[in-house]
């Protein structure tokens, strides 16, 4: 018996370790951590459906391997570690929380390439990318605006990070253009990825009477809610139009695809350099999702901002814009600069909500 | 036979596992590979392993006197957690403070917190003769929202954005790794050996552990021979929250460098499987704590190496311990099929 076993288990290492040295010849393995499924429906899958356009474009020359549901914790680190240790030359990190682990197990491998989405740390060998999404959010915060009765929005967020504060400010500031007196109602769900607590946050906030939902979340279980009690809501990081065909107004589609295929060329070629990258809806980062369940000049007005804001004619954070107790911030026509929007850790006038601090 | 149905177990969660890969389109033997033999095939997954199954020996070796003198303490998840915090106390709100005082008071002051904490149960069950099952699992879920409070709040880091952490820890603030060029375990392995053992003499060699076993088989022989249960409950307990709180601060200092809203992914849940698996027995423990490790590595190598989804990986996780729980507990019972009217029953445990 215990020979048989053996044998097995030798047989099978050595069918692996052939296996594995024809395909290390001449591959590029990336690799991707994940903090939910990438079956989400939204933030992970867009990045999975990135990585997967990357590797359609390579065909044979790259690897792919990916751990999803990572808790943004002990096991971070570890899980990066594997991935380092094997052999992957090229591993993205695709949440905020992934930030100090990836820097921890980068200092031990100055050979490998890191990427981490959504942070603000760099070394070396570590890059940073992320994408505007607070454009995205002001023509979300406009349309709500038009649409909405009841001229109360509700948005459920994750973490009090500046990323979401920008968002929640932008989405704010887009509808004020519509409604002056647009008022948004914000529960934080301290998780980027839990069906039930989403689901949940909705239910609360569909019954202090928002009548339009919009989330930095995860999960579709919002649109579902949103779907079922009658109220519109919007999409996020993927198209979620499949889980409230009637609800959905528009969504932020994030497309990773381009990025990843350019990052891994540029380790293909050995012209890897570390940066910060900071692209948008002009750099194709970002799309919006086609505008339905709207009437047509509502949609004519967010093709217009859009259009402006791909232009450059258009910043959502354009003076004059006073913080959430009324002191100034921005002075008229100023335009906010990418510092202080990196660090944002204040609401703007109008959100009904206190920022936990 | 008793020592044979674990590796009964083991094998027909194979044949079951190899069935769920064969469907999920995987080879079922490059996932068993991926799963039992790749973790420990390296060095530096050696030392992951050793990470991972440091916390599981700890709790498990505590738990066995807790379950051998009918204490069934259920809340070593809590125990860590506020081991783990009791623990940070120093290098979260005065990180001024280093020395090589540093390390050893953190480790005191975690194992006193798991202590403290594991009290509470100690003290409702013998004033109030509440049900330690409950207590001592409810007290995990306030310890759960009492952490994620405190990182939100008053130890959240001041330069993290808002972010749920604390300040990353000084490096005299951090157990260091055994062998850094290696891997990442750290001295933290050799504690939980050390503690197991110690707590293996003391159940096999000591009066102590004669009367945990007598009051465990037998409250009322042992009150005719004069053994204090109401003592024993807190003996327990304290020493089920001392492996705790030391696991807890072990994970926090050694493994993470800071404090986070969640510091562990059950292990406190996990551990009482190792102390069932390990029979009770503090050496058992050892083993059944680096076998349960070995099962989480290999979950997430499978998941690198093969594209394994997560949550199949975890199934197969749960199926070992299924069939080798059932086996262990089917192997001392005759199964017979009564049909008809209920045959009455005979004997029992």
């Amino acid at each position: 018996m215990k020979k048989l076993v053996m044998g097995l288990a030798g047989a099978a290492t050595l069918a692996l370790a052939m296996a594995g040295s024809a395909q290390a010849a001449d591959k590029t393995k990336v690799c991707f951590m994940h903090v939910g499924p990438i079956t989400d429906g939204g933030w992970t899958q867009a990045h999975h459906q990135g990585m997967e356009e990357m590797a359609a474009h390579f065909g044979d020359k790259v690897e792919t391997a990916y751990v999803e549901n990572v808790p943004e914790g002990p096991q971070a680190t570890a899980v990066i570690e594997r991935l380092a240790r094997q052999k992957c030359a090229l591993i993205f990190t695709t949440s905020f929380g992934f930030m100090d682990p990836t820097l921890e197990v980068a200092a031990k491998f100055p050979d490998v390439k890191f990427e981490h989405a959504t942070g603000y740390k760099t070394a070396a060998n570590v890059t940073s990318y992320n994408s505007r999404f607070y454009e995205g959010r002001y023509i979300l915060g406009q349309i709500a605006a038009k649409v909405s009765k009841t001229g109360v929005a509700g948005y459920i967020a994750s973490f009090p990070i500046p990323e979401v504060v920008q968002g929640i400010n932008s989405f704010v500031l887009g509808a004020q253009t519509v409604n002056p007196d647009f008022k948004l109602k914000v529960v934080w769900v301290n998780t980027w990825h839990d069906a039930g607590k989403e689901a949940d946050a909705a239910k609360v906030l569909i019954d202090q009477g928002v009548d339009i939902l919009t989330q930095h979340t995860d999960s579709t279980a919002p649109i579902q809610v949103a779907s079922e009690r009658g109220v519109y809501a919007f999409g996020q990081a993927l198209d979620m139009i499949e889980a409230g065909p009637e609800t959905q107004l528009t969504a932020i589609i994030d497309s990773w695809g381009a990025y990843y295929t350019k990052r891994v060329q540029a380790v293909m070629d050995g012209t890897w350099e570390s940066q910060s990258t900071w692209d948008g809806l002009v750099d194709g980062i970002l799309t919006m999702a086609p505008y339905t369940n709207m009437p047509d000049d509502v949609k004519a007005m967010a093709e217009a901002t859009e259009a402006a804001i791909i232009a450059g004619e258009l910043h959502p954070f354009t003076g004059p814009i006073n913080k959430q107790d009324g002191t100034p911030w921005l002075a008229d026509g100023e335009v906010a600069e990418d510092g202080p929007l990196l660090g944002m850790n204040f609401y703007v006038e109008g959100v009904d909500d206190q920022l936990p601090q | 036979m008793t020592y044979l149905s674990p590796l009964i177990g083991l094998g027909l969660a194979v044949i079951a596992g190899s069935i769920m890969f064969t469907f999920l389109g995987k080879p079922p033997l490059a996932a068993l590979y991926a799963y039992f033999i790749e973790p420990i095939s390296e060095l530096w997954s050696v030392h992951e392993l050793l990470i991972k199954a440091a916390p599981l020996i700890l709790m498990g070796a505590g738990l066995c006197v807790c379950y051998l003198s009918n204490n069934w303490n259920i809340g070593a998840e809590g125990q860590m957690v506020i081991g783990g915090m009791a623990g940070s106390i120093l290098p979260v709100m005065f990180p001024e403070v280093v020395g090589p005082f540093l390390l050893p008071a953190m480790i005191i002051m975690g194992t006193l917190g798991g202590m403290a904490y594991a009290a509470i149960p100690a003290l409702l069950k013998t004033k109030f003769k509440t049900n330690e099952i409950l207590t001592s699992l409810m007290l995990v879920y306030i310890a759960q929202l009492f952490l994620d409070w405190t990182i939100r709040g008053p130890w959240r880091n001041p330069e993290g954005l808002n972010f749920p952490e604390t300040r990353r820890f000084d490096a005299a603030a951090r157990i260091p790794e055994m062998m850094p060029m290696d891997g990442r375990a750290n001295w933290g392995f050799v504690i939980a050996i050390v503690v197991a053992i110690a707590i293996w003499v003391l159940m096999s060699r000591t009066m102590k552990g004669f009367q945990v076993k007598v009051i465990g088989a037998s409250p009322r022989a042992a009150r005719f021979a004069g053994f204090d249960d109401k003592k024993m409950v807190f003996f327990a307990f304290l020493i089920a929250g001392a492996t705790a709180g030391l696991a807890g601060i072990i994970e926090v200092s050694g493994a993470t460098g800071q404090m986070l809203p969640t510091i562990s992914p059950g292990y406190g849940f996990t551990a009482i499987i190792v102390a069932f698996l390990g029979r009770l027995n503090p050496i058992g423990a050892i083993v059944a704590g680096l076998v349960l490790a070995l099962t989480f590595l290999g979950g997430e190598n499978a998941q690198v190496v093969l594209g394994v989804p997560d949550k199949a990986a975890r199934v197969f996780q749960g199926l070992i311990l299924f069939f080798v729980l059932a086996c262990d507990t089917l192997i001392l019972y005759k199964v017979r099929l009564a049909f008809g009217a209920a045959a009455p029953a005979k004997g029992g445990a």
